[in-house]
């Protein structure tokens, strides 16, 4: 399993939020995507596998070809104010948790 | 994938409600919030004093990265072992108003247990401010690294 990337670091990004507004209106292929963008065709893949792994975009094989769109209900997540707090909450309790492992096979 | 960690803040309400589901038994759930050497592990905080017990009190002082100094306290208003803690929580020289906070401990299974956390803001607009604490330092680290980005192409 892939680590969950953070979502701001993912949007941190210009390039980023530009494929996001691209794709915010029509699904489309890596390909099309990339003509859109100076920046090297495996750059761009990059940016893709960040966006999808964060899952900002979400991919749908069609034929041949993948095409990616908007996660909206992801977006709208993010949109949400309250999603960085629960993060802070998630991740604290993580680490509660690993701790407290650990305390249990050493005692 | 389900989120483990969820949180209820209905609108237009002074109060909001964490809820968690931990891969623990209820026992050493609780003992991560009354033992001083296991909070400061998980919280990143120092414990100058927890009393755990009715009527106790408790300070923690946290440092930041810069070494600027944060001090949190609060008095402990009801303990049960295993069942519930009742307390308040003040963030020290800030204009936030104290908060109080209910937890709630249960035994789900032999090896996994669930806190419910309720939490009673002063007014809505702290509650919201509140959550949108962490909000704000996401936009502002996010903004950072850009300001890093591009000093470096200078």
């Amino acid at each position: 399993m892939n680590l969950r990337r953070d979502v701001f670091q993912a949007l941190a990004d210009p390039t980023r939020r530009a494929i996001l507004l691209l794709v915010a209106s029509q699904a489309m292929t890596a390909g099309a995507i990339a003509a859109n963008f100076d920046t090297a065709r495996p750059t761009v893949s990059k940016h893709l596998q960040i966006l999808t792994e964060c899952e900002l975009l979400e991919q749908e094989q069609n034929g041949r070809e993948i095409y990616y769109h908007i996660n909206a209900k992801k977006m709208k997540e993010v949109a949400d104010f309250i999603e960085p707090f629960r993060k802070m909450w998630d991740d604290r309790f993580n680490k509660l948790e690993t701790i407290m492992k650990k305390y249990k096979t050493k005692n | 994938m389900e989120q483990k960690t969820k949180i209820n803040a209905e609108e237009g309400k002074q109060e909001l409600v964490i809820t968690r589901e931990f891969d623990l038994p209820l026992e050493l759930l609780f003992k991560a919030y009354t033992d001083p050497g296991i909070v400061e592990q998980w919280m990143g905080t120092k414990v100058l004093k927890l009393e755990s017990k009715k009527h106790g009190s408790y300070q923690f002082e946290t440092t930041d990265a810069k070494g600027n100094k944060y001090g949190f306290n609060g008095v402990i208003h009801e303990f049960i072992p295993n069942q519930k803690i009742t307390k308040t929580f003040e963030m020290d020289h800030t204009p936030f108003d104290v908060q109080l906070e209910f937890y709630e401990f249960e035994q789900l299974t032999d090896d996994t247990s669930k806190l419910t956390m309720h939490v009673l803001y002063r007014s809505v607009a702290l509650r919201d401010q509140m959550l949108q604490l962490p909000f704000a330092k996401g936009i502002n680290m996010a903004h950072n690294r850009l300001q890093d980005i591009v000093s470096k192409l200078k």
